[in-house]
């Protein structure tokens, strides 16, 4: 499975490999922390691990800079193995959440740290300390030291320390997940900017999806120590590996069902799918996210369609931008449905509490995922 | 599909180890050497010495002796047969010491030095020694001698390995009684000074009565001076022409009720830092608890306090157990016949030159001392767990008749403090007591008495500044580079059990190992022997633990990620160390450094063996001239370090503060 999950994806395939990491494994004494992992990075690109807590991106990532060696498997960046090289004979700058900065130093001795002891003039050292504050937009704070400053100024600050050397890999540990929500949003644009003026591989790690979907090029979904799936955020979001990667990234309304010649029933309703390479009669679990049902007019009496259920609205709950509505089926027996209509459809269609609709599971939309071994 | 697999055969993947991992392995390594070399052998050659018996093995020597013509001789005959047949030496005549000496004419009645009768002597075994003369010789060849020169023939014992000392030592009722007594001053003294020092931190954490800053400042004093101090200050005061002597209704100082009053002095700061720490991390809402449930304030104590405190006051009791009962100086000065252990190793070693039997009491003081290190460490980890926790601090609120009552308890602890302090000055400054009771400053003109003089005192200041300033820079590196090396488990852990282990190891105890193990003329350490590097390498050495946690501490609150930022910009280690990990740990290498000083200026225990004529010390000072009678002058030396030390520390309070100053802007929050 992973030697598909290592194809660098079509848009990325001009530039070269940067990174490559191969059959990389970690074991904490008994307990394998990484479990086979290769993976492909492009030059320039930006990659996000994600996953939920425990699922081994940190261990990775600290992997790649050399602070935790893996324990099986190679890694090669710029063309060079540096599976055994220490960290201090590594290229790569480094942001934690924590930030790390030396608080005894000002701002401007933090970023000056690296480029000190390079035999570069004074006069040097100060012009690049001021084009990197004026690249983080923090002109101004040069000579404040770092409990002064705002927490997302200091996340700034180490992002500029970090690239300050220009590293040809930056290494970014959750570096927003100490801010509050606003400054998490602008700085998510401002470090994607950064990164693309830059031109630097970069790889974030972050347990949280949005950040994930609006930041990276591609997302690595990790689970348990292995990789459940390489895609761009529309791919990972659209075409699901697995189940774990749907229920992790956005909503799914779950039903575990069988599936026969391409479709897969539920109670008395037969759905159509896309899917492909499963046998007739495997068990499977249908999963469908809240936005893509699709609501109708109610055609009481009309020959049921396929992909069309008869539903009852039990409850709407207001969520600013759409309506979350909980459906009830017949067809589906005790399966609740959950469903996000926008403000349009519901005024359209007249939705309210207790009324009765036709909604559709559009075919290229329902997912099918085998059951059985599979997590979830 | 994950549960499945497992980690493929192979090699585990292992990092080159760069520039910046040796250089710190070799800094680790090197400290790591001096601690086994200043502890680790030492003790061990003390050890081995506790099994060492000496004796007079007479089976080892053969005699042939011959007619008045000097030409016939008689059949050889072994020592053994002679003792046998004449009963001169029963079995325990026969053991002796390294430098023992037996005379072999015992053994021949008729031996008279003019005769012409000859003798022969000749081992039996490889290892026969025997003195003619000052020659010594071992030799399974006859050697024929005149009857003038065999009178001067000696047989040498030898060495053998066993418990023999241990038994001998057991056996002995004088001996053992130590034991008893050391058990029971250090209990009474542990059980009174936890009493008291609990009181105080009481009343400084848990009221609202004024001047608790001023009782604090009172109740650190004795950590200031000598623990010998206190008992001059007692024979002035209760001694046979103390003042306040009628006060004891006729009990005398000298003996165990000296020895604890003294005890409960110096442990008293020792103690209270301890308590009062475990009351201050207590907290305000189970008491809120309590009394929302209308629990009496007797009940909150004992259900709420206590139980909050148990840890610190089980660590507090083991402490001062051990202080006590490891301490040399105090019974020495009021002990008067009372014999404790560590009194019996300075007389076994210093009085009879008994080393082997010294060392035996030492082992035997080893095991207290252990047994209370160990559980104070696994009592201060659950210390350490509770510290973590987040609890609001407890507020006191006033409480007129409450506040009053703890006012008044910390007044008698501040005034039995203070007045042991001020009983020393008085006597330092007046001209003999109790005749002549002008003021005098007769008593500072150490160079006109014995104990080393104003020499002593220069000593004592190069010994603190030298401990001071090499001290925490061995002890800060090396727990910089075990806290913050990568990998190398091993080396890490056995490097933190010899950075622990001095905690565990009395003064007396590694002053006797270090004259086993410095004192050999094959050591090629011998060199520094007598010289001031010794009293240095072991002051440092007897304090390294506290040091060494404290510098830890340090360490484990900065990032750990420094490093590795530090690393992906490709600046050394020691870069990092030098900007950034020293200022910001400023305050404690500080707090360190004062440590070292005020230890190295008071302590006795372990340079009472070390010191030479040339490198007398203040506080050895003060003992010698208390043994020679010399009272005043030996608490005008007392009191010469308690203003040394208290000046040391008004200096390390005012560098404190500006470096908090100087480093505010880098520390708001
Ligand atoms: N030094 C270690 N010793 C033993 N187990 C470890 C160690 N470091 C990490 N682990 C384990 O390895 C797994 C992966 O840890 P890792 O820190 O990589 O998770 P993560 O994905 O970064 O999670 P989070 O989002 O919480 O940071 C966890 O189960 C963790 O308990
Ligand atoms: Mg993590």
């Amino acid at each position: 499975m992973s030697e598909s999950k290592a194809v660098v994806m079509q848009g990325a395939a001009a530039e070269p490999t940067y990174l490559k990491i191969e059959g990389l494994w970690k074991a904490f004494g008994d307990f394998l922390a990484l479990k086979d992992i290769s993976l492909e990075i492009a030059q320039g690109e930006f990659i996000c691990f994600l996953g939920p807590s425990g699922c081994g991106k940190t261990t990775l990532l600290r992997a790649v800079a050399g602070l935790d060696p893996q324990t099986r498997g190679t890694i090669w960046q710029g063309g060079r193995d540096i599976s055994e090289l220490p960290a201090s004979q590594r290229d790569y700058g480094i942001v934690f959440q924590s930030y790390a900065l030396f608080p005894n130093l000002t701002v401007e001795r933090n970023i000056a740290f690296g480029l000190e002891n390079t035999r570069r003039p004074r006069a040097e050292i100060a012009a690049r300390v001021r084009e990197l504050l004026d690249l983080v937009g923090l002109p101004d704070q040069a000579r404040k030291y770092p409990a002064q400053l705002s927490g997302g100024q200091q996340q700034r600050i180490a992002l500029a320390r970090a690239i300050a050397i220009n590293p040809g890999l930056l290494l970014l540990d959750e570096p927003l997940s100490a801010l509050d929500a606003k400054v998490r949003v602008h700085l998510r644009h401002e470090i994607k900017e950064l990164q693309r003026k830059l031109g630097v591989t970069t790889i974030m790690v972050t347990h949280d999806q949005e950040e994930a979907l609006s930041m990276a090029d591609r997302i690595v979904v990790m689970n348990h120590g292995v990789i459940e799936q390489i895609g761009t955020p529309t791919e990972i979001y659209r075409q699901p590996a697995t189940l774990f990667v749907a229920d992790f990234i956005g909503e799914t309304n779950r039903v575990a069902t069988t599936y026969s010649d391409g479709a897969v029933t539920i109670g008395d309703a037969v759905l159509q799918t896309h899917a492909v390479g499963l046998a007739n009669g495997a068990p499977v679990t249908m999963a469908v996210r809240p936005e893509d049902v699709l609501p109708h007019a109610s055609a009481d009496g009309a020959a049921p369609r396929p992909n069309h259920l008869d539903v009852r609205i039990e409850a709407m709950e207001f969520l600013g931008s759409y309506w979350r509505t909980h459906l009830t089926s017949p067809a589906l027996g005790d399966t609740p449905l959950f469903a996000n209509f926008s403000m349009n459809a519901v005024r359209r269609f007249g939705l309210s509490a207790g009324a009765s609709l036709t909604v559709e599971l559009p075919a290229e939309r329902v997912l099918v995922f085998p059951r059985g071994g599979e997590d979830g | 599909m994950a549960d499945a697999t497992v980690l493929p055969e192979g090699r585990n993947v292992r990092l080159r180890i760069d520039s910046d991992g040796w250089i710190k392995r070799a800094f680790m390594g090197v400290i790591a050497l001096y601690l086994v070399v200043a502890l680790a052998l030492p003790l061990y050659a003390m050890l081995s010495k506790s099994f060492v018996t000496y004796s007079f093995d007479l089976t080892r020597y053969e005699f042939q002796v011959s007619d008045e013509s000097g030409a016939v001789w008689g059949d050889p005959v072994t020592a053994a047969e002679l003792n046998d047949r004449l009963g001169e030496f029963a079995p325990d005549d026969l053991r002796s010491s390294s430098d023992g000496r037996l005379s072999v004419t015992d053994l021949f009645p008729d031996f008279s030095f003019r005769s012409p009768v000859m003798y022969r002597i000749r081992g039996t075994t490889d290892n026969a020694p025997y003195l003619v003369g000052l020659d010594l010789q071992n030799s399974t060849d006859w050697r024929e001698l005149d009857s003038n020169t065999f009178r001067r023939v000696n047989l040498r014992p030898v060495a053998d390995t066993g418990l023999q000392n241990y038994q001998e030592y057991f056996s002995n009722p004088a001996l053992f009684s130590s034991i008893e007594n050391s058990l029971y001053i250090a209990s009474i003294s542990t059980v009174l000074t936890v009493l008291f020092a609990f009181g105080f931190a009481y009343a400084i954490n848990r009221s609202c009565m004024p001047l608790k800053g001023a009782f604090r400042l009172i109740a650190m004093m004795p950590i200031l001076v000598p623990s010998l101090l206190p008992g001059i200050a007692l024979i002035y005061m209760f001694g046979n022409q103390g003042f306040l002597k009628p006060l004891l209704f006729g009990q005398s100082i000298y003996g165990p009720l000296g020895i604890v009053i003294g005890s409960v002095f110096f442990t008293f700061p020792h103690a209270l830092i301890i308590i009062s720490t475990a009351l201050s991390i207590s907290d305000q809402r189970q008491y809120e608890a309590a009394e929302s449930l209308r629990a009496s304030k007797w009940r909150t104590f004992w259900t709420v306090t206590i139980p909050g405190a148990r840890y610190g006051l089980i660590s507090a009791a083991f402490v001062t157990f051990t202080l006590v009962i490891t301490d040399f100086g105090l019974p020495k000065v009021i002990g008067g016949q009372y014999n404790v252990l560590a009194i019996d190793i300075y007389k076994q070693v210093i009085g009879q030159q008994n080393f082997e039997m010294g060392a035996v009491v030492s082992v035997v003081l080893l095991i207290p001392a252990i047994v209370a290190f160990v559980i104070d460490r696994q009592v201060q980890k659950k210390q350490v767990s509770l510290l973590s926790a987040r609890s609001v601090p407890y507020e006191p609120k006033p409480n007129r008749r409450f506040d009053m009552a703890m006012l008044a308890w910390c007044t008698i602890m501040g005034i039995f403090i203070a007045g042991i302090i001020a009983v020393c000055q008085f006597a330092a400054l007046i001209n003999y007591w109790p005749y002549d009771l002008s003021f005098s400053l007769r008593n500072y003109d150490f160079n006109k008495m014995d104990g080393g003089g104003w020499g002593a005192y220069w000593n004592s200041l190069e010994l603190a500044a030298l401990t001071a300033v090499i001290g925490t820079a061995i002890i800060f590196v090396g727990a910089y580079m075990v806290e913050k090396i990568d990998g190398f488990k091993t080396g890490r852990a056995a490097f933190q059990f010899l950075a622990m282990l001095p905690m565990a190891i009395p003064g007396m105890v590694l002053g006797l190992a270090y004259i086993f193990f410095f004192n050999n003329p094959a050591n090629p350490l011998n060199a520094i022997y007598g010289t001031m590097a010794i009293l240095v390498v072991s002051t440092v050495t007897h304090f390294y633990t506290v040091g060494h946690l404290t510098a830890l501490t340090a360490l484990k609150q900065i990032d750990a990620e420094f490093e590795p930022v530090a690393t992906s910009l490709r600046q050394p280690f020691w870069r990092l160390f030098a900007r950034v990990t020293v200022p910001v740990c400023l305050p404690a290498i500080l707090d360190i450094s004062i440590y070292m000083f005020v230890n190295a200026m008071t302590t006795v225990s372990a340079v009472v063996f070390l010191y030479s004529t040339h490198t007398a010390l203040a506080s050895v000072a003060v003992l010698n001239m208390d043994d020679a009678g010399d009272i005043a002058p030996a608490a005008a030396m007392g009191m010469m370090i308690f203003y040394t030390n208290a000046t040391a520390r008004v200096l390390h309070a005012f560098a404190s503060r500006s470096i908090l100053r100087r480093t505010q802007a880098w520390r708001v929050r």
